[in-house]
């Protein structure tokens, strides 16, 4: 049962993907994540972020506190309304990239966290939930 | 609009990233560097990171981009300073940073920045750097 | 006049707060809860005390439904409970018997109290033994969790003081592995490691493997994270101690490690000294003439 309401951050430009960044730290945190998985779940929000930046068209994320009694940690969900991803194996891999890209977002991100799920329709938009915990 | 400030450094240029870059700040940065190791004759380009938190592909293909470019320009790129957690998270994520040198600190990274320098103007067998 | 019928049983527990309370707690310390001095009675009172109370404004909302928004407070108090119960260790059994003793005393209550009929009282007990019985499935969900929380903590100490990160002289460090290399495992070395080289500045890490039993492709993953964090933080690394039979294992299952290996974590020493440009020399000591 989360203790605080959870936070809708957009993601419109360079400076959002910044607060975004601040933001989940804060959070992790307020979970009491140690520094290494604090800087893991970090990284792994820049990551989404940027890619609902560059691929998304722009988006928000919703940061959640994750506390269930013996689990704590932080709960995010990017989404979009962009294009959405024609072939999500494809983009998992590693190294995969329809940009300029390293082609690491996604399947970096799923490396980095303990939960990953990837919601994607053509043509309607992209949702990213990853989650850390202790 | 800031751009990130580059000293010289004896034979080197240092770069102190402390700020969260975004995509004009990193090209600014690589144009930047670019004219500085041309204009200086610089053997080698130093990057702090100590300042940094974290480090995502976007830094992470920021830094390749120096170090390919300054390859060309006969310069040699050295990372300084990267965090341990910073360290454990790259190599989860994926990121190798193959063609990039790191050291532990600017002074560490300046004797790898001179020590090849020297075997490249003296030759292997004239390496005695200590 | 009550509201609903569990109103009315909340209310009884309400008249009879006192008896209850110490009904239940001569059953728990007759249960032992009290011997094992992990709690004192005046404690033991007070979180019974306070459940009770919390307990009871519930059923006066007339619901069994110990899942329902009205049981939140309950299901918190429940929660910290078990969540100390299961950090001092207590055991299952101590955990559980919180909640089902209280059955028998409001049962007592109940028959005591004769303003109820035959039916009524039986309604009662079904209604009282089934949110008591899911609370007490609650509480052991959340005692489980607690003790898992335990157990990965302590194996993450086990972790931590069995990779130990040795200086063998300046700037050069050892790390002797024993045993398995998991991932939860590396997490732990590598922070070790990392930390090590920053604080002596080391610039060259040996990891020595003679103490892990086999190298499989997982394992050989784990290793190479390791060399490769190490040398994002400006060190190299040597791999030694890499028996015959691991050699063999590795090469049949394609497993490459790109780094330096040596047999032994002498050789390896020796390629480290060399390395930083230092040699260990036989200094010639004086001889007494006679």
């Amino acid at each position: 049962m989360p203790t605080a309401p959870p936070e809708t951050l957009p993601i419109r430009t360079s400076d959002d993907v910044v607060m975004v960044r601040q933001q989940v730290r804060a959070r992790a945190v307020q979970a009491g994540l140690g520094l290494v998985d604090q800087t893991k779940v970090v990284t792994a929000a820049s990551e989404l972020a940027r890619n609902t930046l560059d691929y998304g068209g722009g988006g928000a994320v919703t940061l959640t506190l994750i506390d269930d009694g013996a689990k704590r940690g932080v709960r995010l969900v990017f989404e979009d309304h962009g294009p959405g991803i024609p072939d999500l194996q494809l983009a998992l891999k590693d190294g995969y990239t329809t940009g300029n890209g390293l082609g690491l977002g996604l399947s970096g991100a799923k490396r980095l966290s303990n939960e990953f799920f990837v919601e994607s329709t053509v043509g309607v938009g992209t949702r990213v939930t990853i989650a850390r915990w202790k | 609009m800031d751009r990130i400030p580059i000293l010289k450094l004896g034979d080197a240029l240092l770069v102190t990233i402390q700020v969260d870059m975004h995509d004009r700040l990193a090209t600014a940065l690589e144009d930047d560097l670019t004219n500085k190791i041309v204009k200086h004759g610089a053997h080698g380009v130093l990057i702090d990171i100590s300042a940094l938190e974290i480090v995502d592909s976007f830094i992470g293909r920021t830094l390749d981009n120096i170090a390919a470019v300054s390859r060309v320009l006969d310069a040699e790129t050295v990372v300084v300073g990267m965090r341990p957690a910073v360290a454990i998270t790259l190599v989860e994520l994926g990121l190798s940073l193959a063609g990039v040198k790191t050291a532990l600190n600017v002074e560490r990274g300046m004797a790898l920045i001179q020590r090849r320098h020297h075997i490249l103007e003296h030759g292997a067998d004239a390496d005695s750097a200590s | 006049m009550a509201r609903s019928p569990l109103a009315a049983l909340a209310q009884l527990i309400s008249e009879q707060e006192t008896t209850i309370l110490n009904d239940w707690l001569q059953l728990l310390t007759a249960a032992g809860s009290l011997e094992s001095g992990r709690i004192r009675e005046a404690e033991l009172r007070t979180q019974c005390s306070t459940f009770l109370k919390l307990f009871r404004v519930a059923l006066t909302d007339g619901d069994t439904d110990t899942n329902s928004a009205v049981y939140s407070g309950v299901r918190d108090n429940l929660g910290e409970i078990s969540r100390s119960r299961a950090t001092q260790g207590f055991s299952p059994r101590e955990t559980a018997s919180f909640i089902f003793s209280l059955k028998e005393p409001v049962f007592s209550a109940l028959n005591r109290s004769g303003k109820f009929g035959a039916a009524e009282v039986a309604q009662f007990i079904r209604q009282l033994t089934l949110a008591l019985d899911d609370l007490g499935l609650y509480t052991m969900e959340v005692y489980q969790k607690s003790r898992e929380q335990v157990i990965i903590r302590q194996q993450r100490e086990i972790s931590e003081l069995s990779t130990p990160v040795v200086k063998l002289w300046d700037g050069i460090l050892a790390l002797p592995l024993i045993g398995t290399l998991d991932s939860e495992r590396t997490q732990v070395v590598m922070e070790n490691l990392l930390q090590t080289i920053v604080d002596q500045a080391a610039e060259i890490a040996i990891i020595d493997i003679t103490g892990v039993p086999t190298v499989d492709t997982l394992t050989a993953q784990h290793l190479l994270k390791t060399v490769a964090a190490a040398r994002l933080m400006g060190a190299d690394c040597i791999v030694s101690g890499i028996r015959p039979q691991i050699a063999q294992t590795m090469v049949h299952l394609g497993v490459e490690l790109n780094v330096i290996s040596k047999a032994t974590l002498a050789d390896a020493f020796a390629v480290a000294l060399k390395r930083m440009n230092k040699a260990v020399v036989t200094v010639k000591t004086a001889t007494l003439s006679s």
